[in-house]
């Protein structure tokens, strides 16, 4: 994976300086340890800052909403799925596109990273299979699949699904992943007890709404949180307002979030809004065995109507 | 100025005595993070935290603060009247609060406090309120309080500076506010004389440790509508999310809302944060927005904290390098790097550039 970046620089190199594309979106190397910042890319020069490391967590197709040029974009499995889905939703065409497929081993976690170490982190090196931490007086190593963000230590789409370049060969997928365990655990609660849960999860939240704008799938151009007329959810820290963002914008991402986790890697107090996302989507692939953004082929099944979609609901 | 020395043993005992008289706040772990929490029943604040996760700000400026409320049940003698809505302005302390987070009381007060107008919720919280700082002996590397006219020891906005000396704190006081508060807790026993020194030499031990610096030199005589016009704003803006985090993290902003909320035949008028990262931010009544693109909103941000600030007040720049933001920003939008490009932009010729 390391040789990842050399590559990708090649490739947006290439595809800039012949006309192909306008700009290559890609990550850059970040001011700060476990942060890259995504970085669009205009002449070849540019490219050259591209970088690819276990810190690019961000979801880029989150770039792309409507926007008019030729794009050549850098895409982990979870970005490609959210492409599809964008190519799907109308908000970019296949055509705009050059898609660079990076086969991904998943993203650290700077979070558990942090927690692990005794102290603050000042500079993180990786090999292949480790990330070191450094910081006054500490250097820890660990195993990335120790370290890795949840959603990605349960992902088995690592390979990009659509791709027109691809900078390495395609990586294994994980087999016999329980995907949703954290899932059930919350569906086992009593009413009261998952009142109680959803309470303390949602108790840090100070509405600064980084989950929905990290997210690729929250591209409404008024949130129905920022709508005036009518106004539909109060603007301030009364819990029941906090609940109804964070439920529905669960609900509008129905059938279409991939877990690519940028959600709750954006969270600046570390919550993890994934449980009400994540059983949506368990929700669509028991009922439907659908999961999103794998086939630009096939509609959602929240677009379209089949006969043979469960209706066991209405008594 | 009065130094008074509080043997550790005696810190948690005064702490609980000072809690008679006084609501206390102090650094508190939930979960992953430290936050500033009412210290009740003798929880006692965690004063090893590097700094709270958000800034204390909200002790004085809370995220959703009641202005009014009135009833419109007309069986009520003051029913269709907006009424004060009741407040605690006793005494309270908050402990522990770092050098950086009480100075940007001082920058946010220019703004809630001015000759014509006086916020008097964030002013009556504010004087209600002792500061007891500590003195930062473990900065961050993302902190760059050296370089935004503060420092790890830095005493503007405090009203006693807590020095942690080993087995004790040596206590400088600041202001009368801060000697109450100490005779509240019981704590009297001046310090050697030579605690001045001491102090002096923690506070050079620390500024040696803050390893990040911003240029802001240049800011004041660059010209507005230059800078404005600059094309690296685009490149600034690029990877923004246009969220609150930095906003809401910051310990010098001070934007907010006003809201009406009804319910049934009673309701409250409140002032609430805003951003202006946030699109409804600006938006106008006819629909239109003058800040409509996440360009527009980026580079308000940066132009108010290091240019527009800098020159109404003259008082450097809105930010006391917390470095919160930098951490924070889910994509590492970092203001000490848009600081360099604003503060060099005469230097690169940039104005010259035709687009």
């Amino acid at each position: 994976m390391l040789s990842y970046a050399e590559k990708i620089r090649e490739i947006a190199g290439r595809l800039l300086a012949s006309g192909a594309v306008n700009m290559v979106i890609g990550f850059r190397q970040g001011t700060i340890p476990m942060m890259n910042e995504p970085h669009f890319a205009k002449n070849p020069a540019e490219a050259a800052k591209l970088v690819w490391d276990s810190h690019c967590g961000i979801n880029l197709a989150n770039y792309l909403t409507d926007r008019k040029e030729k794009i050549g974009i850098v895409a982990k499995g979870c970005d490609s799925r959210n492409i599809v889905t964008h190519i799907i939703e109308n908000k970019i065409k296949r055509e705009q596109l050059v898609v660079i497929g990076v086969p991904c081993q998943g993203m650290v976690d700077k979070r558990k990273i942090a927690l692990k170490c005794p102290g603050e982190i000042t500079a993180v090196i990786e090999t292949e299979t480790q990330v070191t931490a450094t910081g006054n007086g500490f250097s820890q190593s660990f195993d990335k699949k120790d370290v890795l963000q949840h959603n990605c230590s349960l992902c088995i789409h690592r390979n990009p699904v659509i791709h027109d370049e691809l900078v390495a060969a395609p990586v294994e997928e994980q087999k016999g992943i329980d995907r949703y365990a954290d899932v059930r655990a919350v569906e086992a609660m009593s009413p009261e007890q998952r009142w109680k849960y959803f309470e303390d999860l949602l108790s840090p939240c100070v509405r600064c709404y980084a989950c929905r704008n990290a997210c690729p799938l929250c591209y409404c151009p008024t949130c129905f949180v920022d709508e005036s007329r009518p106004q539909w959810v109060g603007k301030g820290q009364d819990p029941s307002d906090v609940r109804t963002f964070h439920f529905l914008r669960a609900y509008h991402c129905a059938g279409r979030c991939t877990d690519c986790g940028s959600c709750e890697r954006s969270c600046p107090v570390g919550i993890n809004m994934r449980v009400f996302t994540k059983k949506l989507e368990k929700d669509c692939l028991d009922l439907f065995g659908w999961e999103a953004g794998l086939s630009l082929d096939v509609r959602p099944p929240l677009d379209v109507y089949r006969p043979s979609d469960p209706n066991d609901f209405i008594k | 100025m009065k130094i008074i020395k509080i043997d550790k043993s005696l810190w948690a005992p005064g702490l609980n005595q000072a809690a008679a008289a006084y609501r206390l706040f102090g650094p508190v772990k939930e979960k992953e993070f430290h936050s500033f929490k009412p210290l009740t029943n003798g929880v006692q604040p965690d004063l090893s935290c590097l700094n709270t996760r958000l800034s204390p700000k909200a002790i004085i400026y809370p995220q959703s603060e009641v202005m009014f409320d009135y009833s419109l049940d007309e069986s009520r003698e003051d029913h269709h009247q907006m009424r004060e809505a009741a407040k605690d302005y006793s005494p309270r302390a908050v402990i522990g609060i770092r050098p950086c987070d009480a100075k940007a009381f001082e920058l946010v007060r220019l703004n809630f406090d001015t000759p014509d107008y006086q916020d008097p919720y964030w002013l009556k919280a504010y004087e209600s309120t002792t500061l007891i700082g500590l003195g930062c002996e473990s900065p961050c590397s993302a902190c760059f309080c050296t370089s935004a006219g503060c420092g790890p020891y830095h005493e503007e906005g405090l009203d006693v500076l807590l020095a942690d000396a080993g087995d004790h704190y040596l206590a400088k006081v600041l202001t009368e506010k801060g000697a109450k508060f100490l005779a509240a807790g019981g704590w009297k026993t001046a310090a050697v004389k030579e605690a001045d020194q001491t102090i002096a030499a923690m506070r050079q031990t620390a500024e040696k440790k803050i390893t990040s610096f911003v240029p802001t030199d240049n800011l004041r005589s660059l010209p507005n509508n230059d800078l404005y016009s600059a094309t690296f704003w685009e490149d600034v803006s690029f990877a923004c999310i246009n969220c609150g985090t930095c906003t809401y993290s910051c310990p010098t902003c001070w934007c907010f809302d006003i809201q009406d909320e009804t319910r049934g035949a009673s309701g409250v008028r409140m002032k609430n944060w805003d951003s202006c990262m946030f699109p409804l931010f600006t938006m106008h009544g006819t629909g239109h927005n003058p800040r409509g693109t996440k360009l527009h909103r980026v580079r308000q941000r940066f132009m108010h904290k290091l240019k527009y600030f800098v020159d109404k007040y003259d008082r450097g720049i809105q930010c006391v390098g917390c470095g919160r933001c930098v951490r924070l920003c889910p994509v590492n939008i970092d203001i000490r790097r848009v600081a360099v490009m604003m503060n060099g932009f005469a230097a690169s010729g940039e104005a010259c550039a035709i687009e």
